[in-house]
């Protein structure tokens, strides 16, 4: 398949691509979001009680 | 299973698990991402507009599955007052949520090439539409109840009696006539789609689903190490 076909998708790009370029957006941007809390509050609690707590 | 129940036992499986359902998230989905959009020909009717398929029904799957867990948690919360069950139903709503509008913005962009609109009230969209305000209303009771076993209790009953629109969502193309396809894939005389197609949905569907066990897991344990770190800080036996 050449470059622009697949690019092209058929004449459907104008909706093919925003569907995956958003759900890549939506699902990646979940995935920061969660992780940093994750990391900020694990810091925390080790900050607090050391590495008794297992995390 | 009900020894998980407890935070720390929790804590400690969920650490051992949660790197092997993280990297079988990412291979079924780069897998999947591969096939859909290198590997499977144009559909012979939709042509390319096909492949929005593999991340509009798994999307969909999702938000199905992510109520559906937490009814689960909801029932377990009010019949066994276990916070446990509270923060899994609490943790699970934003991603059933995002998952949900997921399926409604791709199934609209699939819509407007295939049926010459990006949104109709069918009973499918409709019903879908309603699982989206489900999840928002979950969302907002939670943080307007200041009392967290008051809101544990209201979410619970909100997504139990929310748990009504689950069949409507799944049997409304057979109930009514909607300009959303009947079902294709769950049916009894087995599914309408070819293999080409099946097989890389199945994938996306896994990865879909692994990376929700993912994030679940992560933001259950932020959740209990939030509580921790509130209990210390009142009790005032952080060091830090």
């Amino acid at each position: 398949m050449a470059m622009a076909d697949f690019w092209g998708m058929g004449g459907y790009a104008a909706y093919v691509w925003p569907a995956y370029g958003l759900t890549l957006a939506g699902l990646v941007a979940a995935v920061l979001v969660i992780l940093v809390r994750y990391e900020r509050a694990k810091l925390r609690l080790k900050r607090m009680v050391g590495d008794e707590e297992g995390l | 299973m009900l020894e998980l129940a407890n935070p720390k036992r929790f804590m400690e499986f969920s650490y051992d698990v949660l790197p092997w359902v993280a990297i079988g998230a990412a291979v079924a989905l780069c897998l999947g991402l591969y096939l859909a959009l290198f590997v499977v020909p144009p559909d012979y009717q939709q042509g390319d507009t096909v492949r929005i398929m593999f991340v509009h029904v798994p999307a969909a799957w999702a938000a199905m599955m992510v109520y559906a867990a937490m009814v689960v948690a909801s029932v377990i919360s009010l019949i066994h007052r276990h916070p446990l069950a509270d923060v899994a139903a609490r943790t699970a709503a934003p991603l059933g949520a995002l998952f949900t509008a997921l399926a409604l913005i791709t199934g609209s962009l699939w819509g407007k090439p295939m049926w010459g609109t990006y949104w109709v009230w069918d009973a499918r969209l409709t019903s879908f539409f309603i699982l989206l305000l489900l999840y928002l209303a979950y969302i907002a009771l939670w943080n307007a109840i200041e009392d967290e076993t008051r809101a544990a209790r209201a979410c619970a009953i909100l997504a139990i009696v929310g748990a009504v629109n689950l069949p409507i969502v799944e049997f409304s193309v057979d109930w009514w006539n909607t300009l959303h396809q009947g079902e294709s894939i769950f049916r009894a005389g087995g599914p309408l789609i070819a293999p080409v197609f099946l097989w890389p949905l199945a994938i996306m569907s896994v990865g879909y689903t692994l990376l929700f066990v993912t994030l679940w897991l992560l933001r259950i344990r932020t959740e209990i190490m939030q509580r921790r770190i509130r209990t210390l800080t009142l009790s005032g036996d952080g060091h830090g």
